[in-house]
């Protein structure tokens, strides 16, 4: 099995520009996704919107950018997401993000800023309704029935009555269900607190070297993947790229060198059992050594291989979203 | 110069006014749809593209309603994917100020201008109450007398946000109190160009106070005229000039070789949107009871509308009766007189099109309605999806152009700068 590889895209831009050009370079290098940084109160462009923004310019890579589960509507969270799988043709993922900033909450006002537990809990019934409203849709729910007058079957509909702690949801989406049927729900975390919680597919995880990446993917439960994420400071001279990290530090390994050692770093990984790479671009030009050196590189080394999957999910590897309303109304 | 007419495309939407059964009709959620109609509004050089919205399915005696189109796609996520395939186009997406908080909206709104280059517009609604409500955090919270003043105070504190240029505020009003440091810096336009649709007193006041456009559903020609001078006369308490809140009504239109047949086409589409089921549901609506009993070509109720605002059979669709016992009588007395059917009397007062005849005939009367201020432009809401302008780019833009009353090429990159506005 080859890995799949990442990018992070953490920028603040507002020009379009920029974004067109960093995903280009991602969608050119037939990278499997690129994740778009966001917080509840960045400095910063909203990150669903930016990848709606290039949603149509590319036609390969996976776009799953961070939305924020504290001080949003699990409602708005679901509707734009599946809509950003409608206007990607099925590349559209999520990287779910909590807030425990309480200046993130005065922006929004009305709530006091809730503890770590509370937060995750909170986070875990946000991904529970958004999962919950893109199944609220069958996929054959339009049906178009000249004869009727019906443009739906409504049984095919399903309000999703979600009651919970923090909030409830009657349902059904307003949009159809999206084209992967599940979008990809992604989380970076650094420890066992949201394994079991979160219904997530893929964590994003900051092993130091190859044993604690070992530990991570025998840690978290069976049947999620996981990527590492590595900050990359490249140059083809290892002095420069070095020169280049300074004192960086990080919640990830930070890496400093050349393509051919980054290519050296990620097979001894590999044996961890990780399913890919997610690689946090150092500095300004690191993206495009990535994809011009790098990727080729991991290539010829047969560590990544790019998909043929149209949709994020099967490029992963998930299985095929079941619909869970599908299944109750057939037992 | 003669006024130049303002022109708008409405994404077909989820009234019977949409006909899905014709073998034309595409998609609703596809992207290459929404690709279709911005695009052409662009070659026709429209100045805005335009996106309705609703946070709940509707329902008709409790049931999802299933006889119009159902579901869409997000508003600002559509908007921005649309700002890939346009150049200068304005992407104008209804969004609700009850159900969205201002700085997560403010900071989206400016993304969106930012990311298309000064294009974006939002169209204030105030949806309200448990039915929508049941959706969010909040439920019905919000009641329906601070509607307007919920959708003030957040109008206001939006344009706060965007003029902090990225920098620190703090608002305090009856909705909200928050404070911070706004996540955008200026956007091209500043303050994207705001919309309001919504037809009671208290809606017209905010558009007079703070919209920079109105989307209208005044479109016969005295009604519209009645409209334009109600609103433009509420300007001048507010230090505004008249050219500075635009009027454009939502309108559709046929067109055909002659006049007769487009008459003809006009019927044939009247009929595929009133089908035997949907002239009961119609007719529902205004009597706000179930009629599923009565025969579509028979004749009408003889009781009278039930009068409970509260308790709609319709739920969450804006309201389209003020005087029900009226609007009944008046129908009963229609129905009389030309001997219809139910189905007959709702094709014929129902939705009706505003402009049929030649493309030459149409494009005489638009440029009528606005040369005589029944309006300052049109948003036009074809029935078909997603080729539903191509005939009105390809035909009737030509001949505006030709009257010097509508653009032959942008003068300008941002939505502001195609309305005339500062
Ligand atoms: C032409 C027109 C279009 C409207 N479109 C929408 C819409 O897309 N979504 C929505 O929630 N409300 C829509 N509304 C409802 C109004 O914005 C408003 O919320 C509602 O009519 C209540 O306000 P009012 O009492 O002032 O009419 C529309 C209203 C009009 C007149």
């Amino acid at each position: 099995m080859t890995l799949r590889i990442a990018v992070a895209l953490e920028d603040a831009s507002f020009a379009a520009a920029d974004w067109i050009d960093a995903v280009r370079q991602a969608d050119r290098a037939r990278l499997d996704f690129v994740t778009f940084d966001d917080r509840f109160g960045r400095q910063g462009p909203d990150a669903v919107l930016v990848a709606a923004r290039v949603a149509p310019l590319t036609r390969h890579v996976g776009l799953i950018p961070v939305a924020t589960t504290t001080h949003t509507e699990p409602f708005h969270l679901s509707t734009s997401l599946a809509t950003l799988d409608h206007v990607s043709r099925g590349r559209a993922g999520w990287q779910v993000r909590v807030s425990a900033d309480p200046a993130e909450a005065a922006l929004l006002g009305r709530r006091e800023p809730l503890g770590a537990d509370e937060l995750l809990a909170e986070a875990a019934d946000a991904v529970e309704v958004v999962r919950r409203l893109w199944d609220s849709w069958e996929d054959d729910a339009i049906i178009k029935d000249v004869a009727t007058g019906r443009f739906i079957d409504r049984d095919k509909l399903h309000y999703i009555d979600f009651d919970g702690t923090y909030f409830s949801v009657k349902g059904p989406s307003i949009v159809p269900r999206p084209p992967q049927g599940q979008p990809v729900v992604a989380a970076l975390t650094h420890g066992p607190q949201a394994w079991e919680r979160l219904d997530v597919d893929v964590y994003f995880v900051t092993p130091a070297d190859v044993s604690s990446a070992a530990g991570f993917v025998r840690r978290i439960p069976a049947g999620k993947l996981v990527f590492a994420d590595i900050v990359a400071f490249l140059d083809a001279d290892q002095e420069a790229a070095i020169r280049r990290r300074g004192a960086t530090t990080s919640d990830a390994a930070v890496f400093a060198g050349t393509p051919a050692e980054l290519a050296d770093l990620i097979a001894g990984w590999q044996p961890a059992g990780i399913a890919g790479i997610r690689l946090r671009p150092g500095g300004p030009g690191d993206l495009a050594t990535i994809t011009a050196d790098l990727v080729p590189e991991l290539r010829r080394r047969g560590l990544f291989e790019p998909s043929t999957a149209t949709t994020l999910r099967e490029r992963l590897g998930l299985p095929a979203a079941v619909n869970r309303y599908q299944e109750a109304a057939r037992a | 110069m003669p006024k130049q007419i303002i022109l708008a495309a409405h994404f077909p939407g989820v009234n019977n006014t949409t006909v899905w059964s014709d073998p034309d009709s595409g998609s609703q959620i596809d992207f290459s749809s929404f690709e279709h109609l911005a695009r052409t509004a662009e070659r026709g050089r429209f100045d805005f593209f335009f996106l309705a919205e609703g946070l709940r399915l509707r329902e008709q005696r409790g049931l999802i309603h299933d006889l119009d189109v159902v579901g869409r796609p997000d508003t600002l996520t559509v908007l921005a994917a649309l700002a890939a395939v346009t150049e200068h186009l304005g992407l104008a997406g209804t969004l609700n100020a009850t159900f969205h908080e201002p700085y997560e909206l403010a900071r989206q709104l400016a993304t969106l201008d930012h990311l298309s280059g000064g294009r974006a517009a939002w169209n204030v609604v105030t949806s309200h109450g448990a039915f929508f409500g049941e959706n969010f955090r909040r439920g019905g919270f919000l009641d329906h007398a601070d509607r307007y003043r919920r959708a003030g105070e957040f109008i206001e504190a939006a344009r706060t946000l965007w003029d902090t240029d990225g920098g620190d505020f703090a608002i305090r009003s009856s909705q909200f109190d928050i404070h911070g440091r706004f996540g955008a810096p200026r956007s091209p336009q500043g303050h994207p160009v705001i919309l309001q649709a919504g037809d009671s007193a208290q809606g017209r006041e905010l558009a007079a106070r703070h919209a920079d456009a109105i989307f209208s559903r005044h479109h016969r020609l005295e009604d519209a005229r009645q409209f334009y001078r109600d609103v433009k006369d509420r300007l001048p308490a507010y230090g505004r000039r008249p050219d500075s809140l635009k009027i454009i009504p939502g309108v559709s239109y046929v067109l055909g070789d002659t006049d007769a047949d487009a008459q003809e086409k006009a019927h044939h589409i009247r009929r595929q949107q009133v089908s035997p089921q949907t002239a009961i549901l119609l007719l529902e609506q205004l009597w706000n009871q179930d009629l599923s009993a009565y025969d579509p070509d028979g004749p009408l109720p003889t009781a009278d509308p039930v009068l409970d605002e509260d308790d709609t059979i319709i739920k969450g669709r804006a309201g389209m009766f003020p005087d029900r016992i009226r609007t009944a009588n008046e129908w009963r007395a229609l129905a009389e007189a030309k001997k219809l059917s139910i189905r007959d009397l709702v094709i014929e007062v129902t939705g009706r099109q505003n402009f049929i005849g030649t493309a030459a005939r149409v494009a005489e009367q638009l440029d009528e309605y606005v040369q005589t201020d029944a309006c300052d432009g049109f948003i036009l809401v074809p029935h078909l999806t997603p080729a539903g302008l191509d005939d009105f780019v390809d035909q009737v833009v030509p001949l505006l152009q030709e009257r010097g009353v509508f653009r032959t090429e942008y003068s300008s990159t941002t939505l502001r700068g195609h309305l005339g506005l500062a």
